[in-house]
């Protein structure tokens, strides 16, 4: 049985220092890929892979070694979510309507990842355009959670969780517009970052609700995760919200003290009905970060529980405008039709999920006239309400909030059909996603042997803090956190 | 009772929603090339072809013309305008929406003055909005059977909308309206406001109400307007059916009238009113767009002298007629043609009359614009000033004016080369008068008999003989003794 | 405000997504439901809040006006669907046909 992927910063070392070389380490992923059963028939890991390209990928890598300054991700094989543009492999958006299409432009933080001697690989499945929680949703069948195969890796991002839960690669990207990176994070018992809103480009990010979408990273450990985010953040002229202003290097926040730094631990993000045993992790973890110096202090969100309505009206809205450019005229799918407006029917309908279907219809119809002040712009200004109430905490001294990342663990793939059951997973993960704040899941132990994230939240563009409390906690946490 | 006596009981009411190209060199969200003529969907890149993940970026130079735009017509522009998605499908808008600006336009609260009424009173057209928008791809209907040819070539090239109140109240106010208009944006060059190639696009908002009654009809819009002379026409058509309509006692539908230039009618659309609901909502790939009031402020500073302004001045400063002054500030470019013209020279009038005369003459005849045209206002004055001092005459002058046409020389040059400088030396205006006199013997003995009106013919006569050279005063003085 | 089967017939229109009588009874259920969660918006008191629009408040970035545009590294003709002559090509369209009719 092959090894599972070794951590980034190894690899990093090992490459620079010819240890290893890139295409032993691609090697290696498929390998591992090989004997998880990462292909369609099982895990179903990946839309897309391709050796060969792999390899191609390695070989640019290799070519940078010996270059003066050692590129940041050299030799670090790292997987991509399908909706994020490249060039020589799907950008599908686990969907029909974009079936085989290959993009002819690179998105940037493809570039950078590039730039930075990663080697990309494989195309990672999702729920089709980010719509869901399960990774269910995907028009090319689930993915299974490589802790429990009969149980779903959480979603949108779930290939790119299961990829590196099984171990095949130490990093990958994925996306969220509602914690589809943190919420499959916590599932898979892995570490899942969204940086604060215009830390990093989403040009190349097919959109799904622009004011809500990140692209985040899912890494083995913290540092995996803090060295992913490092180099796809910065700014980007390509993005007219990309932020310019300095990225730290996050894989250096161990080197900062926990002593002395406020936790708030947010009693909206702590209800009656939260499943006892996922309190009782939280709450170990809020100690073990009290043990270290830390002082957890209790605060309130009044705003929280609208969070969901207010998700769910904003991103169908904004999503329902940018599918639209999936009429069958320019790219992917298209099916004739009766003239024009056939096309456009028969293209769409075939070409669109059942989830993404009842989202783009919801979006319309809250945008549509007569209804636009009741949902979109009340929606809009509730959203104002929330993203205030994080700045009021952080503004009263607190530097990071801890909550729990999902309400329960992994499910098993099929048990949820109600679309608003479903909508519930991402409670405790939209508030971040609305208020642009940076958030983050890393693993604090198991419940029945499935994973439980417990998530960090910091103020805008304060993601070293996060890192700095995360490091903490999981060297705090250690072994028991697979226990 | 007639259509026309029916018609005046009825009073046109019109608002003019105008859309203009940007004259940019790129778009307005990428930065393709915005020029004519490429081949199908050459000028095109991830943005303008809407590929999945591609996001726009605005261009700084669209948002200069545009404020300069909505300056020159008097408008605020606002120091927060933000962008907004108009939702609706079809295949020349490659992203299902166009970017275009909603509730919060770059520009409101402007006017255009259009000239007076008969009663002396001012005629001024407020201006609702000045927003910006990205322009959609062509569909080309006729290229192919069967199905329909998209170029994208001209998607996302910049526009502007300017949005008039209903303060239009007849065809030719509309057409005053439009001419003025275009004029302000030549002047101030951010496009080149041609109909025919479309860079200038006209909608019109028509309704008809009893003279007298202050509110409002229900409007029909008509569209497909394609020359200024095609609105005016329309807006008549139009008004005239609802007119008779409404007469019958119906009511005016809301709805899209075609124009049809060929058969100079209108026809209703196929579009269902209310079919229309295009889901504004803030563009969210595009935060607000923030104007310091000192940039505003700057833009305003750096707009040239308006139509209206130069010609004021050019009465003041020229003292120039009514006519002449509309004739010379036509155009920017005629304009401080005709000022260079008249400083060198100093004399105005005689400045203005070349340039209204021989000039605009040679350019309507040529079809030629200023930019190629051979004289320079400098050389110009100077063959006014040999004219005026005596140097050459009249006759000679235009001659002059003739070669430097052609070769473009100097007037100085050209007038000693051809010989045509003015003669007043006696002896030689003497050889050629008695010439004159000897070719034409009985007009000579009448003249000598008193006839004194057959000087004009026999000065002719020797002014024609001289090549346009003879001092014509000298020759009537020496023709003077002849009759004694 | 309950939706009603014209209005999902009304806004799958608009959204140019074919649908059965069978489907659109079904999404009337659905939308129903999920909107029935959003009613909670209107008991908030939101009289003079901000909406959050334009995230970055520090304004909107420009470009100068100049090329070159990002490439393709594939030509258009490679993925679209119908291409002739550098065109792309629909259904036949009547000349005047407008957007709400398309
Ligand atoms: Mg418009
Ligand atoms: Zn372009």
């Amino acid at each position: 049985m092959s090894q599972p992927s070794p951590a980034a910063k190894a690899l990093i070392e090992d490459t620079i220092g010819l240890r290893c070389s890139p295409s032993s380490t691609v090697d290696c992923a498929i390998a591992r890929a090989d004997a998880v059963g990462a292909g369609q028939e099982h895990l179903n890991i990946f839309v897309s892979t391709d050796t060969a390209d792999a390899r191609r990928h390695a070989a640019a890598t290799a070519a940078m070694l010996g270059d003066q300054t050692p590129a940041l991700l050299c030799g670090v094989p790292v997987s991509i979510k399908d909706n994020i543009a490249t060039t020589t492999l799907t950008t599908s958006c686990g969907s029909r309507i974009l079936e085989g299409y290959v993009s002819p432009y690179e998105a940037t933080v493809v570039t950078k990842l590039r730039a930075a001697g990663a080697i990309p690989f494989g195309k990672t499945n999702m729920d089709e355009f980010a719509m869901g929680s399960s990774t269910e949703n995907s028009a090319y069948g689930p993915t299974r959670n490589p802790l429990a195969h009969d149980r779903v890796p959480g979603g949108s991002s779930g290939g790119s969780a299961a990829a590196v839960a099984a171990g095949i690669v130490p990093i990958a990207l994925g996306s969220e517009t509602g914690g589809s990176v943190r919420q499959p994070a916590a599932f898979c018992g892995i570490v899942g970052v969204k940086p604060t809103y215009g830390r990093v480009s989403r040009f190349g990010l097919v959109a799904f609700a622009s004011s809500l979408d990140h692209i985040g990273v899912l890494g083995a450990t913290v540092d995996d995760a803090a060295r992913g985010l490092h180099v796809i953040a910065g700014h980007d002229s390509r993005d007219s919200t990309s932020v310019d202003c300095e990225v730290p290097e996050y894989y250096n926040a161990h080197a900062f003290p926990l002593k002395g730094m406020v936790v708030g631990r947010p009693k909206e993000y702590f209800p009656e009905n939260l499943d006892a045993r996922i309190r009782a992790l939280c709450d170990a973890s809020l100690e073990r970060l009290r043990g270290l110096g830390a002082e957890i202090r209790d605060v309130s969100l009044p705003h929280t529980e609208l969070a969901i309505p207010v998700y769910y009206i904003i991103a169908p809205a904004e999503a329902s405008s940018n599918l639209a450019r999936f009429d069958g005229v320019r790219y992917g799918l298209r099916i004739e039709g009766d003239g024009l407006r056939g096309m456009y029917e028969a293209t769409r309908s075939n070409g669109f999920g059942a989830e993404v279907t009842r989202r783009i219809l919801l979006g319309t119809y809250v945008l549509s006239a007569g209804y636009y002040d009741a949902y979109y712009r009340k929606a809009q200004q509730v959203r104002t309400l929330i993203a205030r109430d994080f700045s009021t905490v952080f503004a009263s001294g607190v530097d990071v909030l801890f909550t729990p990342t999902a309400p329960t663990t992994a499910f098993k793939i099929g048990a949820i059909s109600d679309p608003y059951e479903m909508y519930m997973s991402d409670i405790f993960t939209v508030t971040a996603n609305l208020a642009g704040v940076p958030a983050m899941s890393q693993p604090i132990g198991r419940v029945d042997g499935l994973p439980v994230g417990g998530q960090f939240i910091a103020a805008h563009f304060n993601e070293m803090k996060m890192f700095t409390a995360a490091y903490a906690l999981e060297h705090a946490l250690g072994s028991e956190v697979h226990v | 009772m007639t259509t026309a006596r029916m018609l005046d009981d009825w009073e046109m009411v019109v608002g003019l929603e105008v859309h203009v190209q940007l004259k940019t060199r790129t778009k307005i969200f990428c930065a393709c090339a915005t020029n004519f003529g490429a081949a199908p969907n050459v000028n095109t890149c991830p943005v303008c072809l809407a590929l999945p993940g591609a996001l726009p970026v605005l261009n700084a130079h669209a948002v200069e013309l545009a404020a300069r735009a909505a300056l020159a017509i008097n408008c605020t522009v606002n120091p927060t305008s933000v962008f907004a998605r108009k939702n609706y499908f079809y295949p020349d808008s490659p992203k299902g929406y166009q970017i275009s600006q909603f509730d919060k336009p770059l520009a409101t609260g402007g006017f255009i003055d259009i000239g007076h009424r008969a009663d002396g009173s001012p005629i001024r057209i407020c201006v609702t909005r000045v927003h910006m928008e990205e322009d959609a791809g062509k569909s080309i209907h006729d290229r192919f059977a069967e199905v329909s040819a998209i170029d994208l070539n001209r998607s996302g090239t910049p526009l502007i909308e300017i949005v008039s109140e209903p303060d239009i109240r007849s065809a030719e106010e509309a057409g005053a309206y439009l001419r003025v208009l275009k004029q302000i944006l030549e002047y101030i060059e951010v496009s080149d406001v041609n109909m025919e190639e479309g860079s200038l696009r006209v909608d019109a908002n028509v309704s008809a109400r009893r003279r007298g009654e202050t509110t409002l009809g229900t409007k029909a819009e008509v569209k497909n307007l394609n020359s200024f002379s095609g609105v005016e026409r329309a807006l008549e058509v139009e008004f005239s059916r609802q007119v008779a309509l409404l007469s019958a006692g119906g009511r005016v539908e809301q709805q899209t009238m075609l124009w049809d230039e060929r058969a100079n009618e209108v026809r209703p659309s196929r579009t269902k009113e209310g079919s229309h609901d295009y889901r504004y909502f803030p563009e969210p790939d595009l935060p607000a767009l923030i104007l310091s009031t000192d940039w505003i402020n700057k833009q305003r500073d750096d707009l040239p002298e308006l139509p209206a302004q130069r010609r004021a001045r050019f009465a003041s400063e020229y003292g120039l007629g009514a006519y002449d002054i509309d004739v010379l500030t036509a155009g920017p470019r005629l304009a401080e043609y005709f000022e260079a013209v008249a400083r060198a020279h100093g004399d105005p009038k005689v400045a203005a009359n070349w340039v209204m005369g021989e000039v605009l003459g040679q350019l309507k005849a040529t079809g030629q614009g200023l930019d190629s045209f051979n004289v320079r206002p400098a050389d110009l004055a100077q063959l006014l000033d040999l004219v005026r001092d005596g140097v050459v005459s009249h006759t000679a002058g235009k001659q002059i004016f003739n070669h430097m046409l052609a070769t473009g020389g100097l007037p100085s040059e050209i007038a000693v080369r051809e010989g045509l400088i003015k003669v007043d030396d006696d002896a030689q205006l003497a050889a050629w008068l008695d010439e004159v006199l000897a070719e034409l013997p009985a007009e000579a003995k009448r003249f000598r008999k008193g006839e004194t009106k057959l000087q004009g013919v026999l000065i002719g006569a020797t002014m024609k003989k001289s090549k346009g050279r003879a001092d014509p005063k000298k020759l009537a003085q020496l023709l003077g003794k002849l009759a004694e | 405000m309950a939706i009603t089967i014209e209005d999902v017939r009304h806004i799958a229109a608009l959204a140019r997504l074919g649908m059965t009588d069978e489907r659109a009874t079904v999404i009337v259920g659905e939308l129903n439901t999920i909107l029935s969660h959003m009613d909670a918006l209107s008991q908030v008191k939101t009289e003079g809040v901000q909406e959050a629009i334009g995230v970055g408040a520090r304004g909107l970035p420009t470009r100068s006006d100049s090329g070159p545009p990002m490439p393709l590294e594939r030509a258009l003709h490679t993925f679209a669907p119908s291409v002739r002559e550098g065109f792309l090509l629909v259904p036949r369209l009547s000349t005047h046909e407008s957007p709400a009719d398309a």
